[in-house]
């Protein structure tokens, strides 16, 4: 078997937080996180707000570096590199954020802002080769590249998210980490993006790491799916058997409260309603974080935490003492 | 390229019909100059100013007088034109419309160099405690803090005890406690911007944070720092003009505004030209500061009205 | 129109008056609602779906101006003062925004925010008011509200303020409540408990429901009648299974294509509307949607569809007959 693209192993990102004037605590964003990515697949994230999805794509990168584990990216260790050591491997994975604005710097030009993955990484290029390498990833994305000089709030959202994406692939990455990338564009505009980066994908043999909240998206783009609760991994599988038959009581739940554009269906749907929200991830519950809103929590649950292992009932690997 | 002001978005559209062209951009810094040209309180403020500083620049040359000649023929006398005294004189026979715009030209020069001097090193000051954050920023911001809590006038005295009265210790004296808010100012809105997705997607290319804090953070600081500039140019005309009120600022025979409006006190109830003339020139040019800091603000962030 | 509809609302326009030019935000919108029933109103970015409410509500920003006519129990909402205006909206509209967090004062308990107005309004004395508050964060099922009626904003989670704001929309015994985005800041699992309440209290106090949201599942859960608006117009409006079985309005079957669902076929292509959300500042001559619709035809371009009953209860604004729409 070849070397995946993208390998994480127990990968844990905690932060401190000043509790009082001497103490702190640590916020266990990603606890214990690993799964493998090979070249050209995706793997989509999904969970709620403060699972850690965004933390993780952040702590590939190196923003915010992991307190432990290992993360290789093309065969070469990242943690433990220095700044310096990094910075080559920066160009295999590139990164599309959320808000397309705000990722992009106001007082910049769209053709300023593609084009400084090149300066940093191709350092050679003359300023006509840049313009010009600026303009192809500009076509490439569906821009017209005659929009070089305007500024992004010129722009709509769907365009400025192409902008991003342009950014991130002209320096030809192996790897785009797409953090939440259609979650504030309108549904119409949505669907235009999620179709380019699968056109990308195809194209460029991209890896996807698609970081969601949305399970109909990540659904539609994924070849595998990775389900995070308070920063550890809930359930792991491949798309189809993730939503055919899940596994984990929170997949369940998450599958089972999205709304289906359908009264019909909607009015059939059997719903578990979760009670409860999320507990504060600064003080997780012992044993399984899951079981304060588990439907069918015991006190085992509470006693130990549960491992990332194969199901019984279908080839996913899930953490959970019941499935 | 094409003219870009004209480049509203149905232009655009009408020049996408021609891809071989490329459409120049609107930028933040137009928009807001576009927007400020149509605020008629700011544009009557600018060019009032701009009148201002030219008087104060040339003005002198229309008198035949200077600003330390004594006409002991004309001591105390009211404003007339056939004197050529156009302001009048005051109490030693100085020409009062000669004092007074010198008196503009050091106030101004002031408020100027001072408020610059508090920029250069509070935006670099601030934009590196906020970008770098952490303990370094935490050991830059205390100093800012202790400097602070020392009282100014004290400052200022102490100063003047020690090297006795000069023009550059007051620029000193001013720049030294205005940087301390600027860098305060800078360093928040640095913090801010440090969270922005477009300053993370540039330290995930691996951008330098030399290069981070030149090309995106400060570019982005400079709407508030020109807003808070016409603010503090004002402000630190009038601590001039305290200062020299209390007998600490500008040393005779040079003046200022507010020494000028301090000596018109004293005379007003003989003279009162000498407290007039100053006093408008100094209101004339404060409202101004304030009308053109409002009016940038407005274009500038057209959002908070 | 039957007489007995609880809120009638005829041509209304929303303009907006800005340094770059006029903003045509709303454009002659035309619906009404009986008591008790749950109107949904769809739309994207731009589709001038929230304007209508807060025109409705008097709530429009200060350079906005309304026309049209608003009759709610028998008033013309627009042409009240706001002192009765007030007093309508305290005593039979209520309304829950996107964001508890900014529409919830931080520096004053739960307990003052809810018995504020009964006092104020009802004439209710504190105790009265305190009980009221009580029943109705029980009726949101806020557990232990006994208690925490006097917790601060901020000492809620997202969904329980979610709650807290609904709870503060019910406290008049209102006949309408308008819920801008109700569930967009939320995650999904605390959007279903908060669908799940919602349809809860229309069955329990028959209030009807003005609920604005850009999804369409949510609509599909919750609402009887939906209509969908795109740049400032209604472009079709119908009840709930016909819009989803039978859309006829070629916005529509764009949007319902577009969404990726749960229950269809993964990995096909999405479907997708071509171009750019509309500028409202330069919108088309023609029909909104012309620039984007895949069935556009010359008059479509020229002149503006008007929104057409084709039977009691669905209308729809476009040239195309819908025989020939693809």
């Amino acid at each position: 078997m070849s070397t995946p693209l993208l390998k994480l192993e127990d990968v844990r990102v905690h932060f401190p937080i000043a509790d009082g004037f001497w103490h702190s605590r640590a916020l266990k964003a990603v606890d214990g996180v690993s799964f493998e990515l090979e070249a050209g697949s995706t793997l989509g994230v999904v969970g709620e707000s403060g699972c850690g999805k965004s933390t993780l794509a952040r702590a590939i990168l190196g923003i915010h570096p992991p307190t432990s584990g290992r993360i290789w990216l093309d065969g070469t260790e990242l943690t433990g590199l220095s700044r310096r050591a990094m910075q080559p491997h920066r160009r295999t994975m590139q990164i599309v954020f959320q808000d397309p604005l705000a990722s992009l710097n106001p007082r910049m030009t769209v053709g300023e802002a593609i084009a400084e993955p090149l300066r940093v990484f191709r350092p050679e290029l003359s300023a006509a080769d840049r313009r010009r390498k600026v303009r192809q990833s500009m076509e490439l994305v569906g821009l017209l590249p005659n929009q070089i000089n305007r500024y992004p709030h010129e722009f709509s959202g769907g365009q400025c998210q192409r902008i991003g994406i342009a950014r991130a692939l002209v320096v030809e990455p192996k790897l785009l980490l797409c953090d939440e990338p259609v979650s504030a564009l309108d549904v119409s505009i949505q669907a235009q993006i999620v179709n380019l980066l699968m056109d990308l994908q195809k194209e460029m043999g991209l890896a996807l790491l698609f970081i969601a909240h949305d399970l109909s998206v990540v659904r539609h783009i994924s070849d595998r799916v990775m389900v995070m609760y308070l920063g550890k991994t809930m359930e792991l599988a491949d798309r189809d058997t993730l939503y055919s038959q899940p596994q984990h009581p929170y997949t369940q739940a998450l599958i089972g409260a999205v709304p289906i554009p359908d009264p019909v269906r909607e009015r059939e749907k059997e719903v578990t309603l979760l009670s409860g929200e999320l507990p504060s991830p600064l003080s997780p519950p012992s044993g399984c974080v899951f079981r304060t809103r588990c439907p069918i929590a015991q006190e085992v649950c509470a006693q130990s935490v549960p491992a990332l292992k194969p199901a019984e009932r279908s080839p996913a690997a899930v953490a959970c003492k019941f499935a | 390229m094409t003219d870009v002001q004209t480049t509203s978005p149905a232009d655009a559209v009408a020049a996408v019909t021609d891809p071989t062209q490329d459409i120049a951009g609107r930028s933040l810094w137009q928009d807001a100059w576009r927007r400020l040209r149509a605020n008629r309180a700011a544009l009557t403020a600018v060019a009032l100013l701009s009148v201002m500083t030219l008087l104060v620049l040339f003005g002198p040359m229309l008198s035949p007088y200077d600003f330390d000649y004594t006409d002991w023929d004309n001591v105390s006398v009211a404003p007339s034109f056939a004197s050529g005294h156009y302001f009048g004189t005051d109490f030693v026979g100085r020409d009062l419309f000669v004092r007074t715009l010198e008196g503009g030209r050091i106030s101004l020069l002031i408020g100027v160099v001072a408020t610059l001097v508090s920029l250069v090193i509070g935006i670099s000051w601030g934009a590196t405690a906020g970008y770098l954050g952490g303990r370094i920023d935490n050991v830059m911001m205390r100093i800012v803090d202790i400097l602070y809590a020392m009282p100014f006038m004290f400052f200022v005295i102490l100063l003047m005890v020690f090297f006795g009265r000069n023009i550059l210790l007051i620029f000193i004296a001013i720049g030294a406690i205005n940087w301390l808010d600027m860098a305060r100012i800078v360093r928040g809105q640095t913090i801010s911007l440090k969270q922005r997705e477009f300053v993370e997607a540039a330290v995930a290319c691996g951008v330098s944070s030399r290069r981070i804090i030149f090309r995106h953070i400060v570019p982005n600081l400079l709407g508030v720092v020109a807003v808070y500039v016409t603010l503090t140019i004002p402000q630190v005309i009038l601590v001039e003009s305290f200062l020299s009120f209390l007998g600490l600022g500008v040393q005779e025979p040079y003046t200022s505004w507010g020494a000028l409006v301090n000596e018109g006190a004293q005379q007003m109830e003989s003279a009162v030209w000498m407290l007039i003339f100053p006093a408008s020139f100094l209101a004339l040019t404060l409202f101004c500061f304030n009308f053109i800091g409002d009016g940038l603000r407005d274009a500038l962030d057209p959002k908070d009205r | 129109m039957s007489a007995n509809n609880l809120l009638e609302v005829h041509n209304l326009r929303v303009r907006f008056a800005t340094q770059d030019g006029e903003v045509e935000a709303v454009n002659g919108v035309n619906f009404s609602l009986a008591p008790g029933e749950t109107l949904g109103i769809v739309g994207e970015s731009g589709s001038g779906k929230s304007q209508t409410v807060l025109a409705i509500m008097g709530l429009l920003a200060g350079n906005g101006q309304a026309s049209g006519k608003v009759v709610f129990g028998g008033k013309d909402l627009l042409t009240l003062g706001s002192r009765e205006l007030n007093a309508v909206r305290g005593a039979n509209i209520g309304m829950i925004f996107q964001d508890p967090m900014t529409s919830l004062n931080p520096f004053l308990r739960i307990s003052t925010q809810l018995t504020e107005s009964l006092v104020a309004h009802r004439g209710m004395s504190k105790k009265e008011a305190l009980a009221r508050a009580v029943e109705v964060l029980d009726a949101v099922h806020i557990p232990d509200a006994k208690n925490r009626v006097h917790y601060y904003p901020h000492e809620f989670s997202g969904g329980m303020r979610q709650r807290v704001m609904i709870a503060m929309a019910l406290l008049c015994k209102p006949q309408l409540i308008i819920a801008d985005e109700p569930t967009t800041a939320l995650d999904v699992t605390v959007q279903a408990q908060i669908l799940a309440l919602l349809d809860e209290l229309k069955r329990d106090f028959g209030v009807a429901i003005i609920l604005i949201t850009h999804d369409l599942g949510v609509v599909a859960g919750l609402c009887e009648k939906v209509m969908v608006m795109y740049g400032g117009q209604v472009m079709e409006c119908a009840p709930l299974d016909d819009i989803f079985a039978h859309p006829r309005h070629p916005y529509t079957r764009g949007l319902l294509r577009s969404v990726p669902r749960l229950d269809g076929a993964g990995e096909t292509r999405l479907a997708t509307i071509p171009g750019n959300p509309p500028d409202l500042l330069h919108l088309p001559v023609g029909c909104p949607f012309s620039p984007r619709c895949p069935d556009v035809r010359d008059l479509c371009r020229s002149d503006r569809p008007l929104l057409r009953y084709q039977d009691a209860d669905s209308a729809r604004a476009c040239h195309v007959p819908v025989e020939e729409l693809t």
